[in-house]
């Protein structure tokens, strides 16, 4: 797009876009680095994602910040307005997603030791892989803002949720075969869920990235394929 | 009813609003150079409408082709059709003075005359024979100064002079006496450029509450004020209209990409 005639306006949004990567990339490896930390019982590394965390949190104060001085100076027009919105809104989401990393870092010292089974290990290490594919790639249509590439990313939450309603229900047979997997699987399932909803952030950031592109929201309901919030009823 | 089918019926509502003036062809040309090309624009009935566009794009040419004012510039012609209501608005047989008393204007310094506040609201209703007695002009100048939101401020001195009022307050004695004729639409070119932000919003919002009872057409060089003011906007490029579009959209998702490079301050 064309620079504007105020050089230092296009510096300012330079600066959120920056940011805004930067943000993305660590949270990428606090949810790697939360995962490993829990199929590894690896406490030091749980401990690193704990403490990153508050990197993230600062980053999304300053973005927030930096956008509404920006706002404020410039009153921002048309792709420019949709593009300081949409710097805000991403950057929550990305915060939210490092909070799911943290909250997956602390239930590290309650699963450790417990002997994680490794056919669950590896099912949520699949889980965690696809929302990390899903985040990458979220991030570098952010980088090249195409409406196509942000829908079709929005397409394929679908499959997310689809190993985590599996997930779901492996936990449960574990639980029912011994009340001792009770605890540490009742945390699992929280790691899964946790894992899930990074998909949606991506989808969300997916959505963004569109809205900020064309102008208009994206059509049609978001694929879902979450059975979980039914599983175990009378009626399943 | 789902978003899209409301979106729709708003549209449709909008698109109902009658017509007040219709352009259509309008050319304009001072000696050989030509200022407005084939402008194909129309006035909706009390609504207010923008024109915005960088300096030189015309804007302010077409405004005042709405009711006549390039007539008064020599080697000015304009060619097309421009109507109000059903009325030929450059036909021969149409009075330019009674044109102007249904299409008032407002210029971008305030132009108060050296006279008194009330002989400043009154003298257009004079020459037009729109009252007689002293009370039927009492009655227009403070119906009229209460119309423009001047009354409570100056109605303890209405023989004073206009000139000696602050200029917000000159503006709007000058909006008074715009709507003292009863016009049924007023045009304004860049009212508030000369105006600070606080006599700027008091004129604004007097824009706002006038359009219950007239149809405004404002040219102004203030994207945010078009933005805030106005419903629907007209993008003039080059004596062009490049784009004209419901004033929420114009400013968020623009159809032209020279409208978007000018709201956002971008090289073109």
């Amino acid at each position: 797009m064309s620079t504007h005639i105020t050089s230092i306006y296009d510096e300012e949004l330079k600066y959120l876009t920056r940011r805004i990567s930067e943000m993305g990339g660590l949270a990428e490896q606090m949810v790697a680095d939360s995962v490993r930390a829990l199929v590894n019982s690896d406490l030091a590394l749980a401990q690193k994602v704990i403490s990153d965390d508050t990197i993230l949190d600062d980053a999304e104060r300053q973005i927030g910040e930096k956008a509404i001085v920006t706002i404020a100076k410039r009153q921002p027009m048309a792709a420019d307005l949709r593009e300081i919105m949409g710097s805000i809104r991403i950057a929550a989401d990305l915060e939210r997603v490092g909070d799911l990393g943290k909250n997956t870092a602390k239930r590290v010292i309650a699963v450790a030791g417990s002997g994680i089974p490794r056919k669950l290990a590896r099912g949520l290490e699949h889980l965690a892989e696809l929302a990390l594919v899903q985040l990458k790639e979220v991030l570098d249509v952010y980088a090249s803002r195409s409406p196509e590439k942000a829908n079709s990313i929005r397409e394929r939450d679908e499959e997310i949720d689809a190993i985590y309603t599996s997930l779901f229900r492996e936990l449960l047979t574990y639980m029912m075969e011994d009340p001792r997997n009770i605890t540490p699987c009742t945390h699992l399932l929280f790691c899964a869920k946790n894992i899930e909803r990074i998909g949606d952030h991506a989808t969300n950031i997916a959505e963004t990235i569109y809205y900020m592109a064309t102008g208009a929201q994206p059509q049609g309901e978001r694929p879902k394929d979450d059975m979980t919030s039914t599983l175990g009823s009378v009626t399943d | 009813m789902s978003e899209a089918a409301v979106e729709k019926a708003l549209d449709q509502k909008m698109n109902t609003v009658p017509l007040k003036m219709i352009g259509k062809d309008v050319s304009v040309y001072y000696g050989e150079k030509r200022a407005l090309f084939d402008v194909n624009l129309n006035i909706r009935e009390n609504t207010v409408t923008a024109l915005i566009g960088p300096s030189g794009c015309g804007k302010s040419t077409f405004l005042r082709t709405l009711n006549r004012m390039n007539d008064t510039i020599e080697n000015c012609r304009v060619t097309g059709r421009i109507t109000l209501d059903e009325d030929d608005i450059y036909d021969p047989s149409i009075d330019v003075v009674e044109l102007r008393a249904r299409v008032g204007m407002v210029f971008q310094k305030p132009n108060p005359f050296p006279k008194s506040i009330y002989e400043n609201v009154s003298y257009g209703p004079r020459i037009h024979g729109l009252a007689r007695s002293k009370a039927d002009f009492d009655e227009v100048v403070e119906t009229s100064l209460q119309k423009a939101g001047l009354w409570n401020e100056v109605k303890d001195r209405l023989q004073e002079p206009g000139t000696g009022l602050s200029g917000g307050q000159q503006q709007r004695l000058c909006i008074a006496r715009a709507v003292a004729v009863s016009p049924e639409v007023i045009l304004m070119d860049e009212p508030c450029s000369a105006l600070d932000p606080i006599a700027t919003a008091k004129v604004e919002e007097l824009i706002h509450e006038l359009r219950a009872n007239f149809t405004i057409v404002i040219v102004t060089h203030s994207m945010q004020q078009a933005a805030r003011v106005s419903q629907r906007t007209a993008m003039f490029h080059l004596g062009n209209l490049v784009e004209e579009n419901d004033t929420d959209k114009m400013f968020t998702n623009p159809d032209d990409q020279r409208t978007q490079d000018y709201i956002m301050g971008r090289f073109g």
